[in-house]
């Protein structure tokens, strides 16, 4: 099937690049979510509950809604934190783009690895602007959080199109479908990577695949 | 259409849409309380958290809904809106969103109930989360406290959007397909802030402690009253109880099947759900500075912490007092007085004598018509009063509705027809002054450099004057007693306010006072080739200084 690709922009300052990223990021999260599966006899199942909390931002006038898993918040401040250090070191203008990639496993035979088939992949470019007044920072503290809403409703609007979702899994299945390893929420399996663009605008320096919870080199 | 949707399919359908709309309904209202919301995951499903998600549910406020929607469900023509609106404490208020649950008649036939049509709505109502704290009305909730409160009111009907004034917008939260219609949910936002900053305020101030009847002239003369985004328990003393789950005693464990869709299982037990009666009395909190509750539901753990009390700061407390019940006789009229439990005030200074009386806040307590019976003084009202810092307030003081008429700061009044008696603005000692003197302020309007053959003698002398005039003019208002922003006044034994009024009117620099007939101008230009040679023998000193400023 093909992969649905959307594709998000945002112009921030540079204190503003993890929270803007989060705010993205746990939002199609929470969309993509679910409660832990319990199967029961007969291949049905039941669905754990989900839990909700609001983020406020410490540089952006701006709240999110994230669910409430502090190991799914960890994974992505480390992935969000590593893309922020790699943008501050690149030199470069302050170009890059992330890119959160939900995929299914297709097993296969041996010899051959496991398939990743990506079905949904978002993507958040980021441009990273410095500035030099408080007046201008106050200004921009709330135009970026004008435009997050805006965001915020785009990935809404997607996700209420109601597109192509994986089949919900038997219980033989469900690790191709759903990330199982969180305690408290189940989240679609899922990637995240980042790229640094330089000024040229291809992609250069490094590409980091940044792999979270899935098994690739078996 | 029915025939082709088994009955066991139409009545789990008509189950979720009222579930729905009843957490939706919860959802908008918590979103607007002002605080955040933090609530659990559990892998376990707990068979009470419908669409698998952990949303609260506020009693007064599925009560409120369930009396909207009046054993009805969303249908094409009825649609079941909540409308958020902002009261000052002026009492202006306007409305700010809608928010629409609606129903079309575009079925999607093929779509399976129990699975599909589920989970959709499952996912909609988190779109719903996100979308609660992106439209403007989130941030003015975020800060609601003393200037203004948000409110909502739930009806059932037709959508009415005139009140959100010209050029609102609307944003989609999203739709899903029935078997029988597509459920829509919307909201439309005012985004013309502006008519409270053009407003003329000549009213005179408000006597303390007057009943204000809240609803202006409704121009949709509705039964649902508004409500404040604000929430306390409910009276649990008086024995009304609201049931803390749907008083269906429904359960939603839902089981899912892997299999193909034919062999859809869906079962919903009708557990014999065990209400606790609000378990309350010992987690009662009565808001003090307005922040404190918390509320024992079976499933929930959300907790709102009490404030810190006597800080007094004008930012600090978001009222929580939260109207439920109303007075069958007077639909319109918010609080129903004479009910016990109720909130004392948190004053602002305690050792600020009468003016604590000014920091009272919304209050309520529910009694839906039933009579105050018990006693006032409740064990749990005297134990948290006297937790609080200041201990002094009683229960008794609230039994009736009174409402904080404050002024909040930069608020564009004319400050002539204003006294400052009982209100406390912070920087009121400036603002007077800057209207006053704005004239006479030789800042603004430098003097005029004067034809006269002393200039710098004239210009002093202007000084002087209009710095005479300026001290005069402090004496037009009358400030009986001044509660300065921001100060407490533990620490010092001289506070805030007596500084500022012992600095108000400091004397005038003895340079811009020169007597006229002591020097002249004369003498001053005689004296300037001495001073300009010493001047010149300490260049080197000023030009090393203009160094260290560049």
């Amino acid at each position: 099937m093909n992969c649905r690709s959307e594709v998000l922009e945002v112009s921030v300052e540079g204190r503003q690049v993890e929270e803007a990223l989060l705010a993205v990021l746990h939002t199609v999260l929470l969309h993509r979510s679910t409660g832990k599966f319990h199967y029961k006899k007969e291949g049905t199942y039941s669905i754990g509950t989900v839990g909700i909390q609001d983020v406020d931002c410490d540089f952006i006038d701006f709240t999110y809604v994230r669910v409430s898993s502090e190991e799914l918040d960890r994974a992505l401040r480390k992935a969000v934190g590593e893309f922020k250090d790699a943008l501050r070191n690149s030199g470069g203008d302050g170009l890059g783009q992330m890119s959160l990639e939900f995929y299914q496993k297709k097993k296969s035979r041996w010899p051959f690895s496991d398939e990743c088939i990506p079905w949904e992949v978002w993507t958040v470019k980021v441009h990273v602007v410095a500035l030099a007044t408080e007046q201008e920072r106050q200004i921009c503290r709330e135009k970026v959080g004008e435009k997050l809403c805006e965001k915020i409703i785009n990935i809404v609007e997607v996700m209420n199109r109601h597109e192509y979702l994986p089949k919900m899994p038997t219980q033989s299945e469900v690790d191709n479908v759903f990330d199982t390893g969180l305690p408290d929420v189940q989240p679609y399996l899922y990637k995240i990577s980042f790229q640094i663009t330089d000024a040229l605008g291809a992609s250069v320096t490094t590409t980091v695949r940044r792999l979270i919870k899935d098994t690739l080199a078996l | 259409m029915e025939t082709d949707l088994s009955s066991q399919d139409r009545k789990d359908l008509d189950k979720f849409i009222k579930f729905f709309a009843l957490k939706t309904v919860q959802v908008i209202v918590q979103a607007r309380l002002g605080e955040k919301i933090c609530t659990r995951s559990s892998s376990s499903p707990t068979g009470s958290d419908w669409f698998n998600l952990a949303i609260k549910d506020i009693p007064e406020v599925t009560h409120e809904a369930k009396k909207a929607l009046s054993g009805q469900l969303p249908a094409v023509g009825r649609s079941m809106c909540v409308e958020i609106s902002l009261k000052t404490s002026e009492g202006d208020s306007m409305e700010l969103e809608i928010w629409c649950l609606e129903m079309n008649e575009r079925c999607d036939k093929e779509i399976k109930v129990s699975y599909t049509v589920y989970n959709r709505l499952s996912l909609l109502l988190k779109s719903l989360l996100a979308i609660t704290r992106v439209t403007p009305a989130y941030r003015l909730s975020r800060k609601q406290g003393h200037e203004y409160v948000i409110l909502y009111r739930i009806y059932f009907g037709e959508v009415q959007l005139n009140g959100l004034g010209e050029g609102f917008q609307t944003v989609r939260v999203g739709t899903v397909g029935t078997p029988v219609g597509t459920i829509s949910l919307s909201c439309a936002y005012r985004i013309n802030l502006a008519f409270m900053s053009t407003r003329q305020f000549e009213r005179t101030p408000p006597i303390m402690g007057i009943i204000i009847d809240h609803f202006v002239d409704r121009p949709y003369p509705s039964s649902s009253p508004m409500h404040p985004c604000n929430y306390r328990t409910a009276g649990e003393e008086v024995g009304v109880t609201y049931p803390s789950v749907e008083d269906s005693q429904e359960v939603c464990t839902t089981s899912f099947s892997t299999s193909p869709p034919s062999q859809c299982v869906f079962t919903v037990t009708k557990a014999h759900f065990q209400t606790p009666t609000p378990v309350v009395t010992d987690t009662l909190r009565v808001p003090l500075a307005g922040l404190a509750f918390s509320h024992q539901l079976s499933s929930s753990r959300l907790s709102y912490q009490p404030a810190v009390l006597g800080l007094g700061s004008a930012d600090l407390a978001y009222p929580i007092v939260f109207t439920a019940g109303l007075n069958a006789t007077h639909p319109h009229q918010l609080m129903v007085p004479g009910k016990e439990g109720g909130v004392p005030f948190t004053p602002n200074q305690p050792a600020h004598g009468a003016q604590a009386d000014q920091e009272r806040l919304m209050t309520h307590t529910p009694s839906d018509g039933i009579h105050c019976a018990a006693t006032p003084t409740s064990s749990e009202d005297t134990e948290t009063v006297s937790n609080s810092s200041e201990g002094r307030a009683s229960p008794h003081d609230v039994l009736e509705t009174v409402f904080a008429r404050k002024v909040g700061a930069f608020v564009n009044k004319p400050m002539n027809q204003v006294t400052l008696t009982s209100l406390d603005i912070p920087f009121a000692m400036f603002a007077p002054k800057n209207l006053e003197l704005e004239d006479t302020d030789p800042m603004v309007n430098p003097p005029e450099s004067p034809g006269t053959t002393s200039p710098l003698h004239g210009s002093l002398h202007s000084d002087g004057s209009s710095g005479a005039s300026s001290g005069n003019n402090h004496d037009d208002f009358v400030m009986i007693d001044f509660k300065p922003a921001f100060s407490k006044d533990d620490i010092l034994p001289m506070d805030l306010g007596t500084f500022y009024r012992e600095f108000q009117n400091p004397p005038q620099l003895s340079s811009l006072s020169i007597d006229i007939g002591a020097q002249s101008m004369a003498e001053d230009l005689d004296s300037l080739p001495e001073k300009l040679a010493v001047h010149e023998k300490n260049v080197r000193e000023f030009d090393a200084f203009v160094e260290t400023l560049q």
